[in-house]
């Protein structure tokens, strides 16, 4: 079916270049001027189209040694599309020349473009012409440079040191000065002087440093510009100047209540990389953590979703389970938010002794509590009125806007992607995928509630079939190599060695792999030059499409009202930032 | 002692009691919250913590006392004193027990305490326009607009039990109860009475102006030091305000068998208290149209209704 697609791409169009990647998502190079009739037609020439742009990014090929066969140029623009009805992705790539490199925007063909188009602006200094509002997004409107470039420093050892003069001062604080008309709003409507309130960064309700500018009529929200970047921290820049192996933990703080859910992806794209082959019982301990931390996400989502909408209570009887969870976790992994337990080709270490008792007497426990938040929160009249109707948004909104996860299970698609494209073994569990139907607040709390059961029930599969064997792949890339190889011989022990101090050394290629994280779908991007150290890497975050979708959920809609589809989007500010 | 050195020392005795209470709650009210969220709330300044009113208030005393530059500073300082003196006036015709209480305003005590819950209202809206703060404006139009809904029904929820006692006198009321308590032929007039209330006090769930996921802090969100402190505390003076009333026109006041009628009259204060914390414990806040609405349509109707219907079984028993 895809080799139909490519070849029939290639014969509509011509002037396609194949590439092959260790992923198999099919990948096409295609020119700059045949870029937008080709993604126009994947768009909504073909039959069962490609409706979602998964994510969008640029990489800087100056530096890259290792591309045969590919196209010449300065920087590649990537275009990853998903189409649910296909259950098909497909990957587009634009070669560019120059300093300055210039695209056609999409904007009109996926209305989620808006945001990837000014992140690649800010961070690769890739123009879109045709965006509206070609903004930076990440960094503050006075920043110089566009940091995912190869020339521009990681460190700010390698740079002048930073010195704030009187009138570097002044020009900030002056660009701190807000225009409404700069976001894209009216200071007056017929007959009203709109009010104008600034909510956050600093907030009890925005789950983060997070700035949403709204535009009020009394209460009623005329428009919402939200504003990110307070938390961004380089996260895919610091990829390049990390080892595969000590880059792990930065992933644990990408999604920072997800922990090892983080480090899944991550070393599953390694993995296929390197072409590692991972030990069932590692493969069964992925999944069990992973679903723990499921569940503990999804434990603070609840309890501060009804706290958001005024219910003091919930919260700390959720923490107190989370806290039962972290036990749990810590016991296995030493850690308790951040782990950073997964590695290349396996897991740290394998089980404690009386793990399976810990495990055991959680499942028996949770249960019942569910039952009594359900009483709580979800059954509550209270709670139907503040979240029933709030905030929805139809099927085909929400993947034109790229919502993943319960976002978009909540508007009644049943999509997981670890029941339709199973990875680390998840094709073995029987679990069913909860879905909502009005893709309205209380829906997305809905599912989620549902979601922790079903998480329940993969971990009890975990416990009640966990395999026997080696938790670590018997594989030269394994890192850190299984310490009882190493000190079998000196080779080995070399080995042992370089991959401890250097870091593994992957084979070039590239490799997107994607999990069901805890918010939406999660995919790290990894390009290798066949070095110790990753020459690209891009995280595809769930909450940074989800957060794009605000002002749409919330126009018309009362200040109250935002409070609550906030908390129910589920966000954290560094899975948008990175 | 004379007539004046009574009513002296009944009012100083009543005033500290009560800022003193106010104060008490806040303690009170988190080691309760503590106890039903499964955490200990404040249990470290003596014993069971309860000397954290003292450290509260020594801290809240030497905190600068602060006006934003940007506020209009005359009605900034007053709104917090409205806050606390509008309802410590409506608690002095409250017949605590026989003997006990400031004055009977010659038969109009209960026409004058609502006359005070409303008056209260000017410290959240002044507190909200002076701040110049836009959180604290929203709050403060919340303010209003939740008073004029909800005190309507609140003098309508009242009248009831005033024409079953054919009195406004409150002390006339609580006598009138030594049979039965207006709890049960007014109940859905003590339900209105309650809710009203806890939203002339805004608690929660009727806190909107304050309303901390949305608003932060509402009309007090400039406030600090002892210019909060008296907002803080007179959020707790109005619970007890409104709990003492509810006792004194549903629950039959001091009112009760073998204990003497003071700690009668605190004994059911207590458990009204206790609702009122309870309901903050466990319930979720409705969004302001929606308690709109629920004030209009709801409550409104039903004070009418239960006036029309008190008053149509009195004439016909006539």
């Amino acid at each position: 079916m895809a080799a139909d697609l490519v070849s029939d791409i290639e014969a509509r169009f011509g002037g396609v270049t194949r590439q092959e990647t260790a992923d198999g998502v099919p990948t096409l190079w295609v020119d700059a001027d045949r870029l937008r009739p080709v993604l126009g037609h994947l768009r909504s020439g073909i039959e069962r189209p490609f409706r979602t742009l998964f994510d969008l990014t640029a990489i800087d090929e100056r530096f890259r040694r290792h591309r045969p066969g590919q196209p010449q140029g300065d920087f590649s623009a990537v275009y990853h599309l998903l189409s649910y009805q296909r259950d098909q992705d497909i990957r587009l790539k634009v070669a560019l020349c120059g300093d300055s490199p210039r695209l056609p925007s999409v904007i009109d063909l996926w209305p989620a473009a808006d945001w990837y188009e000014r992140e690649a602006w800010d961070m690769f200094g890739i123009a879109f012409d045709g965006h509206p509002r070609l903004r930076r997004i990440l960094l503050p409107p006075t920043w110089e440079g566009h940091p995912l470039r190869k020339d521009y420093p990681a460190r700010a050892t390698e740079r002048e040191p930073f010195r704030l003069t009187p009138d570097k001062e002044a020009a900030e604080q002056e660009a701190l000065r807000f225009h409404p008309e700069e976001w894209g709003m009216r200071r007056h409507g017929d007959g009203t002087d709109y009010l104008f309130l600034n909510l956050g960064p600093n907030h009890p309700s925005v789950h983060g440093v997070f700035r949403v500018v709204l535009q009020l009529d009394g209460e009623d929200i005329v428009d919402a510009v939200p504003d990110i970047g307070y938390h961004h921290r380089g996260a895919e820049k610091m990829g390049e100047r990390q080892s595969w192996h000590s880059y792990i933990p930065y992933t644990d703080r990408v999604d920072y209540l997800g922990g090892v859910m983080n480090n899944l992806p991550y070393v599953l794209a390694v993995e296929r990389l390197a072409g590692i082959v991972v030990p069932d019982r590692a493969q069964v301990i992925r999944v069990m953590l992973a679903e723990f931390f499921r569940i503990a996400s999804h434990l603070v989502f609840y309890g501060t979703m009804a706290q958001d909408v005024g219910a003091l209570s919930p919260v700390f009887y959720m923490f107190t389970d989370r806290e039962r969870v972290f036990r749990i976790i810590e016991a296995i992994c030493g850690a308790r938010m951040h782990p950073s337990w997964f590695r290349i080709g396996g897991i740290a270490q394998d089980l404690p002794e009386g793990w399976d008792r810990l495990v055991a007497e959680f499942v028996d426990y949770l249960p019942p509590r569910l039952d009594e938040y359900e009483t709580l929160v979800l059954r509550n009249r209270l709670f139907q009125r503040r979240t029933k109707g709030v905030g929805a948004y139809g099927l085909d909104t929400a993947i034109e806007w790229g919502a993943t996860g319960p976002s978009l299970r909540a508007c009644g698609l049943d999509w997981d992607y670890r029941k339709r494209r199973p990875y680390s073994g998840y094709e073995r569990f029987e679990f069913d995928i909860p879905t909502g139907s009005r893709g309205d607040c209380f829906d997305r709390t809905a599912v989620r509630a549902a979601e922790i059961r079903q998480s329940l029930r993969i971990i009890r599969q975990c416990l009640n079939n966990m395999p026997a064997g080696p938790t670590k792949a018997d594989h030269p890339l394994t890192t850190p190599p299984p310490k009882d190889l190493a000190l079998r011989d000196i080779e080995t022990l070399i080995a042992h060695f370089l991959g401890v101090s250097w870091g593994p050394v992957i084979p070039a290629g590239e490799a997107a792999v994607t999990v069901e994280a805890t918010k939406g779908l999660n995919a790290y991007y990894l390009v290798s030059d066949g070095g110790p150290l990753s020459y690209r890497t891009r995280i595809r975050t769930p909450s940074f499409a989800h957060l794009q979708m605000i002002p749409l959920m919330c126009r018309g809609e009362m200040l109250a009202d935002l409070i609550a589809i906030l908390g129910s989007i589920d966000f954290v500010m560094a899975d948008v930032d990175r | 002692m004379s007539a004046t050195a009574s009513g002296l020392a009944n009012a100083f005795g009543i005033l500290v009691v009560l800022v003193g209470l106010g104060a008490g709650l806040t303690w009170i009210e988190r080691r309760l919250l503590g106890l039903w969220q499964d955490r200990y709330g404040p249990n470290r300044v003596g014993p069971a913590g309860v000397l954290q009113v003292v450290a509260d208030m020594v801290k809240i005393l030497f905190k600068e006392d602060w006006v934003p530059p940007f506020a209009d500073r005359a009605a900034f300082v007053l709104a917090p004193a409205i806050a606390m003196t509008a309802l410590l006036l409506a608690f002095a015709v409250v017949p605590v027990a026989p003997g006990i209480g400031v004055t009977d305003l010659d038969g109009i005590g209960l026409p004058f305490a609502l006359a005070m819950i409303a008056l209260s209202v000017y410290s959240t809206v002044l507190a909200g326009w002076a701040s110049n703060n836009k959180y604290s404006l929203l709050g403060g139009l919340r303010a209003a607009a939740q008073m004029l809904s909800y005190e309507v029904f609140l003098g309508l929820s009242v009248m009831g039990v005033v024409m079953q006692a054919g009195s406004f006198d409150l002390r006339a009321i609580v006598a009138a109860q030594r049979g039965l308590w207006y709890a049960a032929p007014q109940c859905v007039g003590f339900l209105l009475f309650l809710l009203a209330g806890m939203a002339g006090i805004h608690r929660l769930p009727f806190d909107l102006p304050e309303a901390e996921s949305e608003l932060v802090a509402g009309y007090h969100v400039e406030y600090s030091g002892m210019k909060f402190g008296m907002f803080f505390v007179g959020e707790y003076i109005g619970i007890v305000l409104v709990a003492a009333l509810a006792v004194t026109l549903f629950l039959g006041g001091w009112l009760g068998p073998a204990l003497p009628p003071l700690l009668w009259f605190l004994i059911k204060l207590a458990v009204l208290i206790g609702l009122v914390i309870l309901m903050r414990a466990a319930l979720p806040r409705p969004r302001y149209d929606q308690l709109m609405a629920f004030g209009w349509k709801a409550m409104l109707p039903l004070a009418l209704l239960n006036l029309t219907a008190t008053g149509a079984i009195l004439l016909a028993g006539r």
